[in-house]
């Protein structure tokens, strides 16, 4: 099946089979820094925007996203910079496989929330697992990025 | 050399991979794998315990897009190891690729090889096995004399005697014994004894278990893998594959995670087969499922810890009877045994007997392999949870126990053989996690209303730098002609930061900026020769023989320098990025002196390069605090606060450290609170995704706090000792700890779920 | 991961209903996360997002949101924040993480009947109608007892009363399924109480509830109905937990469910 949707900015068309799952599509297309890592929607680390959104790449077919904006970490490379290079200072990336999934899903809670307070950071940031920091280290990447005073 | 006044070593420098990675940049093994390389799939056993009686491939074959497809009869016979152990390995040579005979839920029965995955599971589906279902032994507790055998093979090899009993199920026996605890216990005033059961913890890195092979231009086999072990890998596949070490290269990327799990070979073998048979490059991608259920996990134990003072609180006598499960395969078997007690009894060195007996069993369950602690985690787990019982029964507090009976500077320990411990601050790192926790007004509870109570614990721990006698590592360093330098090293960075510590260790020495240095690692054609980063080696052995390769370039450089100067060599030093004369007025900048050197006439390439052993393997430590809310009528237990004070010596890099704790504490949280393992009667593995197996997510873990008490470590660069497995360490004792202060219950069989603590409380 | 031999996105209801009846193995999507996790061989998949089933309205006097609605919508809406005490974004909270509610539909998880549904057994407790493409309109407890049929779930409908309401649950881990969860309301003189994840799924506890709603809320009132509850419904063992600890925690739930509704504005 042919989908249309908009890339990183960029209007493709894609030949896609009807079961292939975005994560795959993505990754055939070259955007490989979309990463899976479990089979049932739970770890996060597919995580790219559905029309701004943060969406689990891994279980949506990509021929729903016919249409549609999809933006990966490549789509956004200032903004993603930017933390990044706040979340290294830290060195909270530690083995990076979980961080652009969490980039993209912190990136898009910066665009969502409005100063939000530790506990609605850790509520948003919930269903990005990571196994290599214990999560403290990217907390306190996030709360030097959003700056400002923490409720 | 000191610590104040070092412009690379004791700086938070941020890793030289972090952006790349954050940033999701293609740096991983299957981002570099070649698009068109085959698919390999495994088909496995669904039984326990098995023998092939029949296997038809025909069918599969003829798919189209099926290249190749190979069962136990195309694969070699020699038996092998994939431990990652130095050679000879202390492990029995109990694998192949593919066996008749299968061992566990998920052993490998097949190797798909096809253009896409899509026809690889077609075709799996086409395979017809006949299996000759046998009885398995799957409880570890019922192993020895079972009449299940699990390795009954006439082949199994041993390099050297590791108290390997086939006939029994054991793969390893352990004992060892200083004076006579039997004798010491009857003199003991207080002695307590329980029993405790770790589980068989799973590592769930990030990044699953993958290999991508090919042949390269000279017809050799290049494997491309996410390992911990390239050295150990290569010769792992040159005996498995039967060929030529010379003839494999391989190769580590970027990796997400390993946590010890890449401490064994894993897929490398399947792929590498593929690719020999075909001429074609494979790769191999184990999901989730494959990843919990059919590599390796912690060892499982019960361990019966005795523990015995005198009326001051001077612990006596302590005695440890282990048994682990190694599971189907028996690569780490003796090793994390003998770590069991090798990393606890030190710890206390006023003890006039300790004993340490076990043996590591095989059943029919997935292998067990290496898991950071490595047998010290679970010997912790035990023998803290046992001290703490006994402070509770003297009427001593528990970190006063603790202070009283703790190894010293200066000190050796019973099982020490006279070696004398060269630094440790452990005493400081009580002291100051006390005062962190808020000990004083915490200890034991405090009731705060609504059914909930608040508690804390607390838990030592110590771990090794490096294998003494054993660990080893070198490196070399070279100035290139651009007046650059170049690292070489095996060491293998798991997004631990070893590539940027390493870096910051050669820059300190050469007083450079670390940016004129590229550190090139984990390829075994170019790399200096190194085990990998496991037991806790990278930073104490690697960073030893970086620390010597870069003293000597550095006098080669100083040496030439005084020479292009005209000067004695007392009259010039290193500055930043060129040699001066010390009274300043004459300098040369060091890429003049590699022009002049390398360039033209020069005729010489400046290098350094030196080898490391490990002689004493220098003991870190971890004080380590838990605060707990306890649900007085469900059982849940809230994490408020966990503290742990570091002793790793000197810090090299505070950041990274910081992480190293952090992420070490967690992983040790979800062992002590969320993390069930659970096997149906049929010894298939129910807890196999993340779905069923719960690593702990942000709000699992409360707040994390790390403070660092620094020593210095005489034989270790810069001071530094390890700190990348002790952290794991004590979390499920303070833990247990705080929950028994808590509500009253000892919950010994992790983990510490909110129904045992209920059920505990019930039975009160 | 399942299969599939044809996707459609059909313009209207009629339509995704013939082809859902035209053969056995048709099938609505949702968010997937579920079918992907089994191995169905799905002939033709149903893609209801051309519907515009993806909506949360005031409708006369009745909260009506569509099948099509994710469970972040649920979370994040003004309407359901302020109505019931936010009992709906109270159950949808802890699953699993923000992208994951992004994609799972209310629709499939009301329709699917899943024993570990948080969702269902909050909206258990309200005034809830579930409406049929073909069954047409019923109160969501007749539909959890109707036996399975081939439908479509179109959406639901909320009666905006003065109902007070809360949600609790027992996780082992914050991202896990319930141990138990329970939701308690209270509409004038009558209470409800439900209890799901039992493992299976929401049920209410009519005994309980009728008994609550005739007493005084003495303490003992409230214990008495948490042990009705307990006992009149039935609990099981699976990897999470006994049949015996899960009753034990109904009664601690349910008791500090109607404690918490009790002193509710």
């Amino acid at each position: 099946m042919q989908i249309i949707l908009t890339i990183n900015n960029k209007l493709v068309t894609w030949d896609v089979e009807k079961d292939e799952m975005l994560a795959d599509t993505l990754r055939s297309h070259g955007l490989l820094s979309v990463k899976k890592a479990c089979e049932t929607s739970c770890c996060g680390l597919c995580t790219v925007w559905v029309e701004d959104k943060s969406v689990l790449s891994c279980n949506i077919l990509s021929v729903r996203v016919h249409g549609k904006k999809v933006t990966t970490i490549e789509g956004v490379p200032k903004e993603a910079e930017e933390f990044a290079r706040v979340l290294t200072a830290e060195g909270s990336e530690q083995c990076g496989f979980c961080s652009p999934g969490f980039i993209m899903n912190v990136l898009a809670m910066k665009h969502e929330l409005v100063n939000p307070s530790e506990e609605e950071i850790i509520h948003y940031l919930t269903g990005n697992l990571c196994r290599c920091t214990g999560y403290m280290g990217q907390l306190r990447a996030v709360k030097t990025f959003l700056g400002g005073a923490l409720v | 050399m000191k610590k104040g006044g070092m412009k690379s070593v004791g700086q938070s420098i941020r890793k030289v991979d972090g952006m790349a990675i954050a940033t999701g940049k293609p740096v991983y093994t299957q981002d570099i794998a070649m698009s068109h390389a085959l698919v390999v799939k495994i088909l496995r056993s669904p039984y326990a315990f098995a023998k092939i009686i029949s296997i038809d491939v025909s069918r599969a074959e003829k798919l189209e897009g099926v290249e190749c497809i190979l069962t136990y009869r195309d694969v070699p016979k020699g038996r092998f190891t994939l431990a990652g152990q130095s050679y000879p390995e202390p492990s029995p040579y109990d694998r192949l690729i593919l066996d008749e005979i299968v061992r566990y839920v998920g052993d490998e029965v097949a190797i798909i090889a096809a253009v896409d995955e899509k026809t690889a599971l077609q075709a799996m589906k086409r395979i017809k096995v006949a299996y000759e279902v046998l009885e398995p032994v799957l409880d570890f507790e019922q192993a020895i004399g079972h009449a299940t055998i699990v390795h009954p093979e006439e082949d199994l090899h041993v390099n050297f005697d590791i108290g390997l009993q086939k006939a029994q199920n054991i793969a390893s026996s352990w004992k060892e014994e200083v004076g006579d605890v039997e004798e010491e216990f009857k003199r003991c005033s207080v002695v307590v004894e329980d029993v405790y059961y770790p589980q068989a913890q799973a590592h769930a890195m990030m990044e699953t278990y993958r290999a991508f092979t090919y042949l390269d231009h000279t017809g050799r086999l290049v494997v491309v893998t996410s390992t911990q072990i390239p050295f150990h890998v290569r010769r792992q596949l040159a005996r498995a594959l039967q060929l030529p070490a010379s003839k494999v290269r391989v190769l580590k990327p970027r990796i997400g995670g390993g946590f010890g799990g890449k401490q064994t070979g894993c897929v490398e073998a399947f792929a590498g087969i593929i690719t020999l048979k075909t001429g074609k490059p494979a790769l191999i991608i184990y999901d989730r499922q494959e990843t919990f259920s059919c590599t390796t996990s912690r060892h499982a134990m019960r361990l019966k810890a005795r523990v015995g003072a005198d009326h001051e609180g001077i612990i006596r006598a302590i005695d440890l009877e282990v048994l682990s499960d190694t599971g189907a395969y028996g690569e780490h078997a003796a090793t994390v045994l003998s770590c069991v007690g090798h990393y606890t009894l030190p710890l206390y060195n006023k003890t006039r007997a300790v004993r340490f007996t076990g043996n590591a069993v095989y059943t029919n369950k997935m292998p067990a392999g290496a898991f950071r602690g490595y047998g010290a985690t679970q010997g912790t787990f035990a023998l803290e949870s046992a001290v703490n019982k006994l402070a509770e029964k003297l009427g001593m507090d528990p970190t006063e126990i603790r202070l009283k009976n703790i190894s010293k500077e200066g000190e050796t320990f019973l099982t020490g053989q006279g070696v004398l411990l060269g630094s440790s601050s452990l005493d400081r790192c009580i002291e100051k996690g006390k005062e962190m926790i808020g000990w004083k007004d915490k200890f034991p509870c405090r009731e705060i209303g609504n059914n909930k109570v608040r508690a804390v614990g607390m838990a030592i721990t110590m771990q090794g730098s490096g294998i003494a006698n054993i660990g080893t590592a070198s490196a070399e360093i070279r100035l290139n002609d651009d007046g650059n330098f170049t690292l070489l090293t095996g060491a293998t960075d798991m997004g631990t930061g070893c590539d940027t510590i390493l870096s910051q260790m050669a820059a300190e020495i050469l007083e450079i900026p670390m940016e004129t240095i590229v550190l090139i690692a984990g390829d075994t054609d170019t790399s200096p020769y190194d085990p990998g980063s496991y037991a806790s080696s990278t930073t104490y052995v690697a960073g030893g023989a970086v620390v010597k390769a870069a003293k000597e370039l550095k006098d080669k450089i100083l040496e030439q320098g005084s020479k292009f100067l005209g000067v004695s060599l007392q009259d010039v030093e290193m500055d930043g990025l060129v040699v001066r004369t010390v009274s300043g007025d004459e300098e040369m900048s060091l890429a003049k002196i590699a022009e002049l050197t390398i360039l033209g006439t020069g005729n010489l390439q400046l290098v350094g390069y030196a080898t490391q052993g490990c002689e004493v393997s220098p003991p870190p430590y971890v004080a380590g605090f838990a605060e707990v809310e306890v649900d007085q009528e469900t059982g849940k237990v809230e994490l408020i606060d966990y503290v742990a004070v570091v002793d790793c010596g000197t810090v090299i890099n505070p950041n990274l450290a910081r992480i190293q704790a952090e992420g070490g504490i967690v992983q040790g949280i979800g062992m002590a609170l969320y993390e069930q393992v659970n096997y149906n009667d049929l010894g298939k593995m129910a807890t196999n995704s993340f779905m069923q197996y719960k690593i702990p997510c942000r709000k699992d873990v409360g707040k994390v706090r790390i403070a660092f008490e620094e020593s210095y470590e005489p034989t270790g660069p810069f001071g530094a000792k390890s700190i990348g497995e002790v952290v794991a360490n004590t979390p499920s004792p303070a833990i247990a700890h705080a929950v028994y202060n808590a509500v009253g219950v000892r919950v010994n069989h992790l983990p510490i779920t909110p129904e045992k603590v209920f059920l505990g409380m019930q039975k009160l | 991961m399942f299969t599939l031999g044809d996707l459609v996105q059909p313009e209207n209801l009629e339509i995704a209903y013939q082809i859902l009846s035209d053969k056995r193995n048709n099938t609505i999507l949702g968010g997937c996360a579920f079918l992907k996790m089994g191995s169905k061989r799905i002939g033709t998949a149903i893609d209801l997002s051309n519907l515009n089933l993806r909506y949360i309205h005031e409708t006369d006097g009745f909260i009506e949101i569509g099948g099509m609605t994710t469970l972040r919508e649920i979370e994040t809406h003004t309407l359901l924040k302020e109505y019931f005490n936010g009992v709906l974004p109270k159950s949808v909270r802890e699953i699993i993480g923000v992208q994951f509610r992004n994609t799972v539909t209310v629709g499939a998880s009301v329709f699917a009947k899943y024993g570990f549904s948080d969702l269902i057994t909050a909206l258990l407790v309200l005034d809830t109608d579930v409406e049929l493409y073909k069954g047409g309109r019923m109160p969501l407890a007749a539909f959890l007892k109707k036996p399975k049929e081939k439908d479509i779930l179109v959406r639901l409908w909320i009666k905006m009363d003065n109902c007070k309401a809360t949600y609790l649950n027992l996780r082992n881990s914050a991202s896990d399924y319930s141990v138990l969860n329970v939701a308690v309301s209270k509409l004038d003189d009558q209470w409800t109480i439900v209890v799901g994840s039992r493992p299976r799924r929401a049920d209410i506890a009519s005994n309980a509830s009728a008994a609550l709603s005739k007493g005084n809320l003495s303490n003992t009132d409230i214990e008495g109905a948490a042990q009705k509850a307990a006992e009149e419904l039935s609990f099981g063992t699976n990897m999470r937990g006994t049949a015996d600890y899960r009753k034990a925690l109904c009664k601690v739930l349910v008791k500090r469910a109607i404690m918490e509704v009790k002193v509710c504005r």
